[in-house]
């Protein structure tokens, strides 16, 4: 059966923690790896930074949406915001590349969530902000040993 | 929430990051590391990142900004006691290419020991 969670939140960095904790505590009940769990906290940790930093340009009046669904052993993540969006989305993805240098930003953020995950989808539209949707399966990769 | 201790010894600087490690905190770190770099004449860097269970790229950011610091004046930058998820970060991002890489503070102090020796 299907089973969904949204949540929405200011544009503000301490509310980064509190948004990868809330996902990987839904998705804990399928019973995920340590490291898969890892994973999934540093996808929604870089998707949220870039609605607040890029989407938003660090307003914390903008709001970040969270939604999650699990069903059938994966889960499905989507982080919208209603910012600036992005305008060339590939270049976006490139390992390194950032708009933002004088933050010290390492521009691995794309990098990292499509490593992290098993599918990443971003759209984006600079008159509504940015969509990125990544899905991960958790459950039924534990090994046993007897 | 991130709590940073620095620790010189010698040339070497060593800081102890524990928390998690994300945007939000890594201003913090970045001004506390560049003015422990600053007063104490550091020649290399060693983070000890032991305590930290979770980073991001914004932890990859700060920590390859001092790089470039300490890599000005000659200097190196060790990291070490990384996680699973830490050393992926690393990985991917291709930062081992630049950095030494030890299991514990103290495999980097005496790799860092031995090699001012052979230079002397």
């Amino acid at each position: 059966m299907q089973n969904t969670m949204t949540i929405s939140f200011n544009a503000l960095g301490e509310n980064e923690a509190f948004s990868r904790v809330a996902v990987a505590s839904f998705a804990a009940k399928l019973n995920p790896t340590v490291d898969d769990l890892a994973e999934l906290k540093t996808a929604v940790s870089e998707a949220v930074t870039n609605a607040i930093i890029h989407g938003y340009d660090s307003n914390p009046a903008g709001i970040v949406y969270i939604s999650a669904t699990i069903e059938d052993g994966e889960i499905d993540v989507i982080v919208r915001d209603e910012g600036r969006g992005i305008g060339n989305i590939e270049e976006a993805k490139e390992p390194l590349f950032t708009t933002k240098p004088e933050m010290e930003r390492a521009g691995m953020g794309f990098t990292i969530m499509e490593h992290f995950t098993d599918l990443l989808e971003v759209e984006s539209s600079t008159s509504s902000g940015t969509v990125v949707r990544f899905k991960k399966r958790l459950a039924g990769k534990r090994v046993n040993c007897v | 929430m991130v709590t940073m201790k620095a620790e010189a010894k010698g040339k070497v600087l060593i800081i102890r990051l524990t928390g998690e490690l994300d945007h939000y905190y890594s201003e913090q770190v970045k001004e506390f590391t560049e003015q422990q770099i600053d007063s104490h004449q550091t020649q290399h860097l060693i983070w000890n990142l032991s305590g930290l269970p979770f980073m991001d790229s914004s932890g990859l950011g700060v920590i390859l900004g001092r790089y470039r610091q300490v890599n000005e004046m000659g200097g190196s930058v060790t990291v070490c006691g990384l996680n699973t998820q830490v050393k992926r970060l690393f990985q991917l991002s291709g930062l081992f290419k630049i950095m030494y890489v030890d299991q514990t503070e103290e495999e980097a102090l005496g790799r860092l020991e031995e090699s001012s020796c052979k230079t002397q």
